[in-house]
């Protein structure tokens, strides 16, 4: 069954490089997602394993054939993109039954795989209607539905949700990763949205500028990623320059806006440039606590609400910010021009990684 | 800028009523957001606004000056479109520069706003680059730019992240208020996105087919939603359809589906009304030992879905209904797991019960 490599791929546009050595191992039945800021090569990359583009250097293989020469139409591949592509003036069964007509299959096993496809999405009783009479959620539904129909088990899917609302998107990406595991699909999406990415990959891979940064599970890129880059780029974080003043077992203390605060050691050595990494949520305000506490003394600047969580921006310095995240359930509110005490915890949940060498703005910029 | 007023205010297409009796007020140097799901009617909300459109009926007050037949130039208000449009000859500067020469300011002076402006969408660095060579995201900045160097006093935002990469999104949101607030306009903001509503707007207005469902603070809408659509809309929640049994003074009880009885506050219920309770997912507690809250009931896990910074367990109830609770300040592993039997709960003061929607829940629930 379908399992994929790609093996040293590269792909430039005249002078822009757009896949650079590029090589990656899917699993058949796997779901993988590929993220990264825009131009990071994640749609060339997509399209050269559909046969869209041809990369310049490297080798695609599906199920250990080399498929570089093979066209489009034989690589057996399912492709759903942003773009719903549903034809508007047929039904949607008719639409669901199209891949399966133009390869000549007979009437009574196109009716059949139309059914079950038409129960997989739970759209049986719209079966009659024209795609300009569903949303956009149900469309794109049907649009998968059809490319599962004509039997392909490898399947590349770019922004599939791209083009819908943000609360259709968050309930269809579950039913996308469902499908998928129901009928034992290898599934390679693309996506801008990294929760999206976390919510449903078994594995995250993390491009940048045609390369691939950082490949893993979603907890463990979140939680533990090896790059700066892929830290910031799959969720919110505080990032600061410090310097390893002290370690001592399995802790170290460093020196960041003029205070020392202690983290837990993650290898470096004394008088290193480093940058502490600590997400908004895992920064505990307090109500000034005197001294002794791990963190900064600051000052609230900004209270916004957000629902689940309610989002302080505090200044621990002079034009120096952190943003910490309280869960609403905790109860606890602080207010503009408060002081505060921003904790960090000793032992979890904070990251060290080197001073990158052209500086930090360029080593996490989105663009 | 003066208040903006709607009063009954109405536009149809054609067959399709897009608004339908709108009234609501935008107050000088307030930051709207108008949130709702695709054909609820934002953008002709906004087009109205910016004079692109005029009203079937009612009337759209400026202060007190009915504006239903002042000319869009004549508005002092700038509309930024989902779709930005950039000349395409000149650079990113000119781009930008070109509301202020507009308004006779010398070109020094004008490039001087907008250079300035253009290091609050953090373009600077490519002040000399043409449209063409820039991303969409980069593009969509340049058009929020030159909206802000207009110095128009309103500010129209039809979606003006939509076109940007989620992660971008995420630091630009926050940006974005701040450059309102400072330049101290009034910003009327159009998105079908709840985060960015909320991370944005003094005030959201919640659209539904042409109609206002609701209109307050983030914290109101949220915690005190006026129906299920609007709770649903701008934060996750769970809903669970239910009769009530008992109803007293200080509280009621609601039977939902396998009998199982949900003790809620009093909210002048009467016996056997059909209800909806609603509980956020946050609000729902886990735990596989005993919990001491009103409410505790008892499942399976069934789904752990990772969100990043929280974690959603989706717990099957012994009656079959699913009930989601929302954990932040997990690590990497999750603490609950796939089959694993537990406790959830929630209390009185963490339910809101609505009466039964006439069409069902799922319909009133549905997005487009």
């Amino acid at each position: 069954m379908p399992k994929l490599d790609l093996v040293g791929v590269s792909k430039q546009y005249r002078d822009v490089i757009a896949l650079d050595n590029v090589s990656l191992h899917i699993d058949n039945k796997e779901y993988v997602c590929i993220i990264g800021p825009s131009g990071c090569g994640k749609s060339t990359l997509i399209k050269c394993i559909a046969g869209i583009i041809q990369p310049d250097r490297g080798q695609i293989l599906i199920d250990d054939q080399p498929v570089n020469a093979v066209p489009i139409e034989d690589r057996k591949i399912g492709y759903v993109f942003q773009d719903i592509a549903l034809f508007p003036h047929m039904t949607v069964r008719d639409n669901l039954a199209y891949g399966l007509a133009v390869r000549g299959t007979g009437s009574n096993q196109i009716a059949g795989v139309t059914n079950e496809m038409l129960d997989l999405i739970n759209m049986r009783e719209r079966s009659k209607s024209f795609p300009i009479e569903l949303s956009g959620g149900a469309q794109q539904k049907v649009a998968v539905a059809r490319a599962i129909a004509t039997g392909s088990y490898l399947f590349l899917l770019d922004e599939p949700l791209g083009a819908l609302d943000a609360l259709v998107r968050a309930e269809l990406r579950y039913e996308l990763k469902r499908l998928a595991s129901d009928l034992g699909l290898t599934v390679i999406h693309v996506t801008h949205d990294q929760e999206e990415a976390l919510s449903i990959a078994d594995r995250v891979v993390v491009m940048k500028r045609g390369r691939i940064v950082e490949i893993g599970k979603p907890a463990d890129i979140y939680f533990s990623p090896k790059s700066l880059f892929a830290e910031n780029f799959v969720g919110e974080t505080n990032l600061l320059e410090g310097e390893v003043i002290e370690t001592k077992g399995t802790s170290c203390v460093v020196e960041i806006a003029g205070c020392r605060v202690r983290v837990l050691d993650r290898g470096k050595e004394e008088g290193e440039r480093v940058v502490l990494s600590v997400r908004p949520e895992f920064i505990p305000l307090a109500r000034s606590s005197g001294s002794g506490s791990n963190g900064w003394r600051g000052r609230v600047k900004q209270v916004t609400f957000l629902g689940s969580i309610t989002r302080y921006r505090v200044e621990i310095k002079e034009g120096l910010e952190l943003v910490a995240h309280v869960p609403a359930v905790s109860e606890e509110e602080f207010h503009v021009g408060e002081d505060v005490d921003v904790l960090l915890d000793e032992e979890r949940h904070t990251l060290l990684f080197d001073l990158p060498a052209e500086g930090l703005e360029n080593e996490i910029a989105l663009e | 800028m003066p208040t903006i007023s709607f009063v009954n205010v109405s536009k149809r297409f054609g067959k399709v009523l897009a608004l339908d009796r709108i009234s609501f007020e935008a107050e000088d140097g307030e930051y709207l957001c108008v949130l709702g799901p695709t054909g609820s009617g934002k953008t002709t909300l906004l087009r109205l606004i910016a004079g692109l459109l005029r009203p079937d009926e009612g009337t759209i007050y400026f202060g007190n000056r009915p504006v239903n037949n002042v000319d869009a130039q004549n508005r002092n208000a700038v509309y930024v479109p989902q779709q930005y449009a950039l000349f395409p000859h000149l650079t990113v500067l000119q781009n930008v520069a070109f509301g202020p020469l507009a308004r006779d300011n010398p070109e020094n002076v004008a490039l001087e706003m907008a250079s300035r402006t253009l290091e609050m969408v953090r373009l600077s660095w490519r002040a000399e680059a043409y449209p063409s060579e820039l991303s969409g995201g980069m593009q969509q900045r340049v058009a929020l730019a030159r909206g802000l160097a207009s110095n128009a006093g309103l500010l129209l935002l039809d979606e003006p992240l939509g076109a940007l990469d989620a992660r971008l999104r995420l630091d630009l949101r926050h940006k974005l208020r701040e450059l309102v607030k400072q330049s101290g306009f009034t910003a009327i903001h159009v998105t079908h996105d709840r985060d960015e509503a909320m991370s944005v707007a003094d005030r959201i207005m919640v659209l539904r087919g042409g109609r206002i469902l609701d209109c307050g603070t983030p914290r109101r809408i949220y915690t005190r939603p006026t129906g299920i659509f609007v709770a649903n809309l701008v934060g996750g929640a769970n809903f669970l359809e239910g009769i009530v049994e008992t109803t007293t003074e200080k509280a009621s009880a609601v039977r939902v589906s396998g009998g199982i009885m949900i003790r809620t506050r009093s909210e002048l219920l009467t016996v056997n009304e059909p209800v909806i309770i609603a509980v956020r997912k946050e609000r729902v507690r886990i735990s596989n030992s005993e919990l001491q809250l009103d409410n505790v009931l008892n499942g399976e896990v069934r789904e752990v879905r990772f969100l990043g910074s929280s974690r959603e367990y989706r717990v099957r109830l012994s009656n079959g209904d699913v009930v989601s609770s929302r954990q932040f300040l997990e690590g990497a592993e999750s603490t609950f797991r796939v089959g694993e039997r537990v406790s959830v709960g929630f209390d009185q003061v963490d339910i809101t019960v609505f009466s039964y929607p006439p069409q069902g829940l799922r319909k009133e629930l549905e997005i487009v």
